[in-house]
């Protein structure tokens, strides 16, 4: 950051209290729940008001440093990672749920709001929050929104964007502005609502966010269902969607995933199993049995050795919160996980399972792979040791085979983490350029000096950007750093 | 010089699914107050980033080492192994003179010293002189006031005193077999009574109980406290005493007493003599509940007859996982009297030494307890720590509530006589 003018600046804007720069601090917020990359920010903001924050953003563009927003920091595309010459602003004391609305079934909520709190308040009122994040303990609804987060109950219920009917935003510029409201229809103008979700906190702010809830389902149930090979599972759910049936949620977990999750949840799973499919239906009750029993039918036609039905609704949730907790648990086996979201149409899942199977194979790399069989979204997790440099590198080269092939399907190199840093030299490669032209001229327009989370998703004037934290490109490089650690990663 | 290990830092992935538990992140909500931004200043010290600065120190002793974390943490981070080798690694860089390690090193390990600073203690608190002095104090230091206010009474005669070294069960027809018992150091200067129930409680469920009369120190304060050779010490000791009473089960009413003599094995790994022994030793370490509700117990005929709680002693429920067990134990107890508490296993604030050292950090933590346990509405809140104890007991004197803290070896063995009567 330029300068002692600037940082009194920012400790007029926040107060002495709400800045910090220790390098103690800075170390702090250097990295989010992304594997390997990390850069120190400037400095740390802790704002209280709206007016703050623009003020920040009118400082930001005056003065040239950049800003990145953060919640919890546990993204996985390191959206919050700073980029150099940066302030993170730190939005997690913003945790008020403002109103719940019972007449229109509408909440205003906070961005430091954590999921996981909220779907529990709303569910204590019979309402309900679908978007089930696996980090829903602990992310906020800003990264939510800004990721438009998916999760867990995707297939059925969609995903964040589904359920955002409005917000208060800070543009890049300063100003505040509104949009949206309690109002299930809306077509007032173009929907630059669903422009701003998912944009990864490069085109604003979220100061204030509007939800939509539906009632809660009046009952649930939960089956397992063992297979000895990837295969029948893969099978099984274009079976389950070719029979017309739609389940809250239909997860994949292959063995690694099986075996590391059993070894922190203590379940009971049987670990030498192939494939595990986690399968939950819900809605009214009748409702519910015939499509359980359905699925059990369609589950062994397809080759599992063994269906399970979950005892009740506390197994039922113990299930779900291993299944969530697989990405971490699988560092259980080799400490670093480069997690990745590849999605493909739901008719290829097989093929790609397999494609991910052979290029672990033909790398000599270990990839755990699990994910939300139903929407089609895997998470092949390559699992290796930050400080092995030659695997790191083998493991990148397959996921550029992954990806590809993800593409290649028909499908995306990223369903629900967003592109942030670790996907973006794919994103500029292998999507259509008038679409990341118009990205480009988007945030060019909204943010010319390039000041707001600048480096995410595109490039767009390298400039302002600064010095990037290190990407997949620079790997090669980054690692033969890695004998000076001080200088490439903290 | 020690060093953190490498490979304990980077097991942790940095996802962040220890922030929700963490009860320091909670108050300040600043990640260096959290376990993954401490493991990344460990990172930082130990690959020569930063020193080892005030601000480290801090975060390193603000810590509360109640290992929720690690009770979270998928990835299976060892966050308790590795903030107590960072307090370590502090310990020895320090140059200067700390009262801490002064009074942990030669006072708490030393049975014989620790006794008579117990009996001075007792007389001062029966004289008179606690009040007149407590007066003064308070004139001076309102900090100070506060924390020695914090202790509890002193135990009219020590458990270890006053019980023979062997004791044969209540029925002898009904004997299965031989434990024994550690008296530890705070439960028997502050609650000699709940080793007597202890004993009383395993006498009447068959068993035959020794209690090791040359037995000292577990050392879990000192490890916890960044002293790393006297652990080592003690454990020895105790392998050789307990050994020698040829228990086949090691039954500790103290639940950090209890964490600490199951890693004995772990503390003791590098020894040639010991390492082998020291396993053996800690296989055979239970906790009070843990033992009773495996090997079965009598079910008390009585029950509590006012609301309950059960608060989950940090070392307990996130250390030894020991959480099912004392849990159902206290609701065979209660009966409908049973209710939930919320954050249970929320740390209470008393940690070790935290609260002495740290009071005012962990006087928050204990406002939350107290909120929660008012919540309640319970007027029994049992829990299997003597520092947990004292800590909620303090809180509960000073807000005036009409509650009791009780461990549950008191609250079965006043059962089993009420049934009797």
């Amino acid at each position: 950051m330029t300068g002692g003018n600037v940082k009194k600046k920012l400790k007029e804007i926040f107060g002495t209290k709400n800045f910090l720069d220790s390098t103690e601090d800075r170390i702090a917020y250097s990295y989010d729940g992304t594997p390997i990359f990390s850069a120190l920010p400037d400095a740390i903001v802790i704002p209280s008001s709206v007016e703050q924050i623009s003020e920040l953003m009118i400082t930001a563009n005056k003065e040239k440093f950049n800003v990145v927003p953060r919640g919890s920091g546990s993204g996985l595309s390191g959206g919050s990672i700073p980029s150099e010459n940066s302030v993170v602003l730190l939005m997690n004391r913003w945790d008020k749920v403002i109103e719940l609305d019972k007449n229109n079934l509408t909440a205003w909520v906070e961005p430091g709001v954590i999921t996981g709190k909220f779907q529990s308040l709303v569910e204590s009122q019979g309402l309900f929050y679908p978007p089930d994040p696996g980090s829903s303990q602990i992310c906020t609804f800003g990264g939510n929104v800004a990721e438009n987060a998916g999760g867990l109950r995707g297939l059925k219920y969609g995903v964040t964007k589904n359920y955002v009917l409005g917000f208060e935003v800070v543009l890049p510029n300063g100003e505040v502005m509104h949009i949206g409201g309690k109002n299930m229809k809306d077509v007032a103008g173009y929907n630059l609502k669903d422009v701003l979700i998912g944009s990864e906190g490069t085109l604003g702010i979220f100061t204030k966010i509007l939800l939509k809830l539906i009632p809660m389902p009046s009952a649930s149930k939960t089956l397992l269902g063992f297979y000895d090979s990837i295969s029948g599972a893969a099978e099984t759910v274009s079976a389950i969607t070719a029979a017309r049936i739609m389940p809250a949620m239909l997860e994949f977990l292959d063995n690694p995933t099986i075996r590391a999750v059993e070894a922190f949840a203590h379940l009971g799973l049987d670990t030498n199993t192939g494939a595990l499919l986690l399968i939950e239906v819900d809605g009214p009750r009748a409702a519910v049995e015939e499509d359980a029993a359905a699925i059990e039918m369609i589950c062994k036609k397809s080759g599992a050795k063994s269906v399970r039905i979950a005892r009740d609704e506390s197994e039922g949730m113990r299930l779900k919160a291993a299944r969530k907790s697989a990405f971490a648990a699988l560092a259980r086996i080799r400490p670093t996980t480069i997690l990745e979201d590849t999605t493909v149409p739901r008719s290829e899942l097989p093929t790609m399972v397999d494609f991910i199977t052979q290029t672990a194979k033909r790398h000599d790399i270990q990839i755990g792979t699990f994910g939300h069989a139903g929407d089609g979204n895997l998470h092949p997790t390559g699992l290796t040791d930050e400080r092995d440099h030659a695997e790191i590198k083998r493991t990148g080269e397959a996921f550029d085979e992954i990806f590809r092939k993800a593409v290649d399907l028909g499908g995306t190199i990223t369903g629900e983490h967003g592109v942030g840093l670790s996907k973006k030299k794919f994103f500029e490669e292998l999507y259509d350029s008038p679409f990341i032209k118009l990205m480009k001229t988007t945030k060019e327009m909204l943010d010319p000096n390039c000041v707001l989370n600048p480096g995410k998703i595109i490039s767009v004037s390298p400039r302002c950007e600064g010095a990037l934290p290190k990407s997949r490109e620079q790997i090669e490089k980054f690692t033969s750093k890695m004998d000076n650690p001080t200088e490439a990663y903290f | 010089m020690a060093a953190i290990s490498d490979d304990l830092i980077t097991q942790c992935m940095h996802c962040g699914l220890c922030l929700p538990v963490c009860p320091t992140y909670a108050l300040t909500g600043l990640e260096r107050s959290s376990p993954r931004g401490r493991i990344r200043l460990m990172k930082s010290v130990m690959n020569g980033t930063i020193p080892i600065s005030h601000t480290f120190v801090d975060e390193m002793n603000f810590c509360l080492d109640c290992q929720a974390c690690e009770t979270a943490c998928p990835a299976g981070v060892k966050y308790g192994e590795l903030v107590e080798s960072a307090r370590v690694f502090i310990e020895e860089d320090r140059k200067s003179f700390s009262l801490k390690t002064f009074i942990l090193k030669n006072i708490v390990v030393k049975k014989r010293v620790l006794c008579f600073a117990a009996a001075t203690l007792k007389f001062y608190q029966k004289s008179g002189m606690e009040k007149a002095a407590l007066g003064l104090l308070r004139l001076f230091s309102r900090g100070l006031y506060n924390r020695v206010k914090l202790l509890p009474r002193i135990s009219n005669e020590f458990a270890l005193d006053a019980l023979p070294e062997i004791m044969e069960p209540t029925h002898p027809a009904e004997a299965r077999g031989t434990v024994a018992v550690l008296t530890g150091c705070v439960m028997d200067v502050f609650y000699a009574d709940i080793n007597k129930d202890t004993v009383d409680v395993l006498l009447e469920n068959g068993w035959r109980v020794v209690v090791p009369q040359d037995q000292v120190c577990c050392g879990s304060l000192n490890a916890h406290n960044g002293d790393g050779d006297s652990p080592k010490f003690l454990a020895k000791k105790n392998i050789e005493v307990f050994e020698k009473s040829g228990a086949e089960y090691y039954v500790i009413n103290s639940a950090g007493c209890g964490a600490f003599m199951k890693q004995y094995g772990e503390v003791l790994t590098d020894d040639p003599d010991f390492a082998e022994r020291a396993k053996r030793f800690s296989s055979k370490v239970k906790d009070f509940s843990e033992f009773l509700f495996q090997t079965g117990y009598k079910k008390p005929s009585a029950k509590i007859e006012n609301a309950t709680v059960y608060h989950e002693a940090c070392h307990l429920v996130h250390a030894q996982k020991v959480s099912a067990e004392p849990r159902a134990i206290v609701k065979e107890m209660a009966g409908d009297n049973f209710c939930e508490l919320n954050e249970a296993t929320w740390c209470c604030g008393s940690a070790g030494i935290y609260n002495v050292v740290r009071y005012d950090d962990a006087s928050k933590l204990l406002d939350r307890k107290l909120e929660n346990i008012k919540a309640s509405g319970a007027r029994t809140i049992i829990t299997g720590n003597p520092g947990c104890m004292a800590q909620i007991m303090s809180g509960i004197k000073s807000e005036k509530m009409d509650a009791e803290v009780v461990h549950p070896a008191t609250v079965l063995n006043r059962l089993y006589k009420m049934g009797k009567a």
